[in-house]
């Protein structure tokens, strides 16, 4: 069988119901959701040092309501209660916390195993040993591009050879199995192959996912998801290649290319049923690509726990009664991609109850020819743009005015 | 350590690794190992309550048994343990 990940987990293997009754399906189970994620998202900071132009979290800027070590902890608490498996921890980049590793101590001595996304800026040699000599750690290194040219164009100059510095670092720590990960685009979608042969370099996993129209990504994304053409190249790909390739579940929108079950995962959107967001300052999303006020169930210290709000936020309620197929519904693929991706269709301006702007059908392409009203974004922490000051050749007047801005 | 089961071996005395959670679900349960960070379903409670009694038993059979699974109907449980010793989710003896 085929690893398939993190948003839902690495099912291996399924022990088949050894029963004659028929049993429903597990991801009818899903969807109607579970008393507690099964693994979760949880984005440590909005602080970052890199300013990649598709950041799903417009990352940039701490922000100063970010939760306190004893609140990150309370919450770890929780999730050992609810039996959570393991948290992905990103930002922002989660590193820069300066008691990011107290946490991920704190998390794997109380059961909650630790994945976390980086760009590698603080993985040093000797933060690789550390981290070779610990189980419950795994390491996602991010990289857009197998070449620096291609990677640099979205992550930033410098991205990729720090990237590569921290792959050299656990490699010759002696980590193993670290995840390369990689948002696929237009630009990248050609290298596959080159990265898998840089993740088998470093002995590492290699992890593709969807690019997401949310965060910054909303402003780069019709420039930067694969046309209709790559989707298919990507799809053949998966099915050809991607047995040791890591999918996080995200391509489920284009599972109607090919058989059923030809595409590794459950192929079914986790975003509160069994999958969701926590974010810098405590608020709870359906899932990390919907950081926005439509999808936001609530926060974690004003109401009541993260408990509380998993079970009985009214969205999460909402979002794990039966969906409407709506314009899908007359489509013979429906019951394989399920309308697609709810915040892709979100923050390109599509309706909900219709096709995925990536639908394998073409369906999403007329909406998206059409004048659409994208939402605005209802949080930004990205860093503006450096503030040029002038110099002066004569003192001001007065100290106030000389505007800084 | 264990040696990878090969074959399950249903008069054996199996266990759950010691880094493996098991969360009650009301379809069953879920298994997560903390080791190699694979997750794994168990689809109905007879072959939860096997999974969390094997301990307890001389053998796999016998915890089928326990569990009021006869032997002419052990045949899919015991496939279901094969999946999971596989995986290294089960461990045998006392390793």
């Amino acid at each position: 069988m085929t690893p398939t990940d993190s948003t839902l987990a690495p099912v291996i293997n399924t022990a088949p119901p050894p029963v004659g009754q028929p049993v429903p399906r597990l991801v009818d189970q899903f969807e109607r959701g579970l008393d507690a994620p099964i693994c979760l998202t949880w984005e440590l900071t909005y602080a970052c040092n890199l300013a990649c132009v598709h950041c799903l979290s417009s990352s940039g800027k701490r922000d100063p309501r970010e939760l306190t070590t004893q609140q990150c902890k309370d919450i770890i608490d929780e999730l050992e209660r609810m039996q959570v498996f393991y948290v992905n921890i990103g930002g922002g980049e989660p590193t820069v916390r300066p008691d990011f590793w107290e946490l991920v101590d704190y998390a794997t001595a109380h059961h909650v195993g630790v994945k976390f996304s980086t760009n590698g800026v603080r993985i040093t040699p000797e933060v690789a040993a550390r981290l070779a000599a610990s189980d419950y750690v795994d390491v996602q290194i991010s990289l857009d591009g197998a070449t620096a040219e291609v990677n640099d164009a979205v992550r930033g100059p410098g991205s990729f050879a720090m990237a590569i510095r921290a792959l050299e670092n656990l490699a010759d720590a002696g980590f193993r199995d670290a995840k390369i990960s990689v948002v696929v685009t237009r630009h990248n979608v050609d290298q596959l192959d080159e990265f898998a042969a840089l993740a088998a370099h470093y002995g590492a996993t290699l992890r593709i996912t969807r690019l997401r129209p949310s965060g910054r990504g909303a402003d780069v994304w019709d420039e930067l998801h694969p046309t209709a053409e790559q989707q298919v190249q990507l799809y053949d790909w998966l099915v050809a290649k991607g047995d040791r390739v890591l999918t996080g579940d995200s391509f489920f929108h284009l599972s109607g290319l090919g058989a059923p079950g030809a595409l590794a995962g459950l192929n079914l959107c986790g975003a509160g049923r069994v999958v969701c967001l926590i974010d810098p300052v405590g608020d709870v999303y359906a899932c990390p690509f919907a950081i926005h006020d439509r999808f936001l169930a609530g926060n974690i210290l004003s109401d009541g726990g993260f408990d509380n709000v998993w079970k009985n936020a009214p969205l999460f309620r909402e979002l794990r009664e039966p969906q409407s197929a709506g314009a899908c519904n007359s489509c013979g693929h429906y019951d394989s991609c399920r309308g697609g991706c709810m915040a892709a269709k979100f923050f390109t301006g599509l309706p909900l109850d219709g096709p995925d702007p990536e639908c394998v059908e073409g369906y999403g392409s007329p909406s998206l020819a059409r004048e659409r009203v994208k939402p605005k974004p209802s949080g930004d922490h990205s860093r503006s743009q450096p503030v040029m000051l002038k110099l002066l050749t004569t003192p001001p007047a007065r100290l106030c005015n000389e505007s800084p801005v | 350590m264990s040696s990878p089961a090969a074959a399950f071996d249903p008069g054996l005395s199996w266990r759950l690794h010691h880094q493996v959670a098991v969360r009650p679900e009301p379809f069953g349960a879920l298994l997560y190992h903390f080791g190699t960070r694979k997750l794994s379903f168990l689809k109905n409670r007879t072959i939860v309550e096997v999974v969390n009694s094997l301990r307890d038993h001389p053998d796999a059979r016998s915890a089928c048994r326990a569990a009021g699974i006869e032997d002419a109907q052990q045949a899919p449980y015991l496939h279901a343990l094969g999946v999971l010793a596989q995986s290294k989710m089960l461990v045998t003896g006392e390793a």
